[in-house]
């Protein structure tokens, strides 16, 4: 099981696809050092194995040090999730001697005029290769998350090339998920399908030239794909996301969802959380539409991404509309038509609401 | 190491970040590693526990096979398939 710890939304970033939900959490909702701590004995106690710290960038976050040595306490194998900015060589040492396992560093681009142009911050790729040079220093085992889109799809050879570079032992070669910031920005980021074979292509080459180097995860855009994808393997049952002021969510996009419930840390323990009414919502497959309450893959993909179901069809208990046997198919088909025959449009970039810290 | 076949000679290690932790709640033993928990039967866990670094996959098999009382040819081409699985992912290193 794994946790996700939005430890805040703030970021220096403004990437155009970002998971974070449009209406965010300003600094002074966030739990505090304490509470997070609280948080991490509680995941141990229902099982959580994986503790990833994202954000937002978690390193906006003064008490990172101290939230990482909180949660290797609790026992959980720690994971941050940032895009390099704002974490100095000194906050890197400090991370190294709290315990901190493993680091999963971002990648807009491989070259400063895409990287700095996807993230919305000049001077943002200089400074994330300085910290990619620190963290390889303090020797700290490292995951390149690669999320790739039009705009930097056909670098896909370069990402992976830098990624070895780098001295990663893992690279995520990630298409754009059309969800938060990302479903905002679709047309602006909708992959050809030229691309995507060619990706396809490119990635099984790498896996041969790097067996044993660099491991190579690719997640294929699921608009391009027959069969929809098991969101979160499963709705709860492997996964819990925290968001910066304590709502526990089944799944970083499940906000959109209307009539959900989300409970708050503040008031509940996770052990009753995870057997509430947000999580029981589609827990299983009892609840499954036809075709899939009689289809072979139930077990396989519980219908979907009950997310994506909401947002391309206004009903989040439809069958997810990226499977060949939803009647919306059709239209997710003249979209990528439509999105791709066109130029791309200007991105609409991430940011809190005007006058937020 | 590199894609080419593991052998009795390489000498296996867990690289950092990869570790065995005591899963208290599942009551079980799980390798750990980015984005992983490997859940170990006692023949994972037992390979695992003779992972040091210092020694290579011949002398680890050896003493396996003396422990378990099993014919060491199996137990060699057993943990050689075992870590060479976990090599690809990148939860073992060989040198």
């Amino acid at each position: 099981m794994a946790m996700l710890a939005e430890l805040t939304h703030r970021c220096p970033l403004s990437c155009p696809y970002c998971s974070n939900p449009l209406d965010m959490v300003q600094r002074q909702g966030e739990l505090t050092t304490a509470e997070w701590a609280r948080v991490f004995q509680e995941a141990a106690a229902i099982g959580v194995l994986q503790l990833h710290l994202s954000g937002g960038e978690p390193a906006s976050r003064p008490d990172l040090v101290e939230l990482v040595a909180a949660a290797r306490a609790a026992g959980l194998y720690t994971n941050l999730i940032t895009s390099g900015i704002g974490l100095t060589p000194a906050r890197l040492e400090a991370l190294d001697r709290a315990g901190l396992d493993h680091i999963q560093l971002s990648l807009q681009g491989t070259t400063p005029e895409v990287a700095d142009f996807v993230g919305g911050y000049k001077g943002g790729f200089a400074r994330k290769m300085q910290t990619a040079a620190e963290i390889a220093r303090l020797g700290f085992p490292l995951t390149i998350n690669a999320v790739m889109h039009r705009h930097n799809l056909g670098d896909l050879p370069a990402t992976i090339a830098l990624a070895a570079e780098l001295g990663a032992r893992r690279i995520e070669v990630a298409c754009v998920q059309f969800q938060g910031w990302a479903l905002k920005n679709r047309a602006g980021l909708q992959p050809t399908r030229d691309q995507v074979d060619v990706a396809k292509r490119v990635v099984a080459e790498a896996r041969r030239t790097y067996a044993g180097t660099l491991a190579i995860d690719f997640v294929p855009p699921d608009y391009f794909a027959d069969f929809p994808k098991a969101c979160m393997n499963g709705w709860g049952t492997t996964g819990l996301n925290i968001a910066p002021d304590g709502k526990v969510l089944p799944c970083h996009a499940a906000e959109i969802i209307p009539g959900l419930v989300f409970q708050n840390v503040r008031g509940a323990s996770l052990a009753e959380i995870w057997q509430g009414p947000a999580f029981s919502a589609y827990r299983g497959t009892d609840w499954l539409p036809e075709p899939c309450q009689s289809c072979d893959r139930r077990e396989i993909d519980y219908g979907g991404c009950r997310c994506q179901a909401m947002a391309l069809t206004g009903d989040p208990r439809a069958t997810d509309p990226v499977c060949r046997l939803s009647p919306f198919r059709a239209r997710i088909d003249e979209m990528i038509a439509l999105e791709t025959s066109a130029p791309p449009p200007a991105f609409i970039y991430r940011k809190l609401a005007p006058g937020a810290v | 190491m590199t894609g080419a076949a593991v052998t009795a000679s390489d000498r296996p290690c867990l690289p950092r970040g990869v570790r065995l932790h005591y899963d208290a709640v599942r009551e079980t033993p799980v390798l750990l590693g980015p984005e992983i928990a490997l859940m170990l039967d006692p023949i994972g866990k037992a390979v695992l526990d003779e992972v040091d670094g210092a020694r290579d996959i011949a002398a680890i098999s050896e003493d396996l096979a003396r422990r378990y009382d099993a014919p060491r040819d199996m137990i060699e081409a057993d943990v050689i398939e075992f870590l060479q699985g976990l090599a690809v992912r990148r939860l073992v290193d060989l040198s």
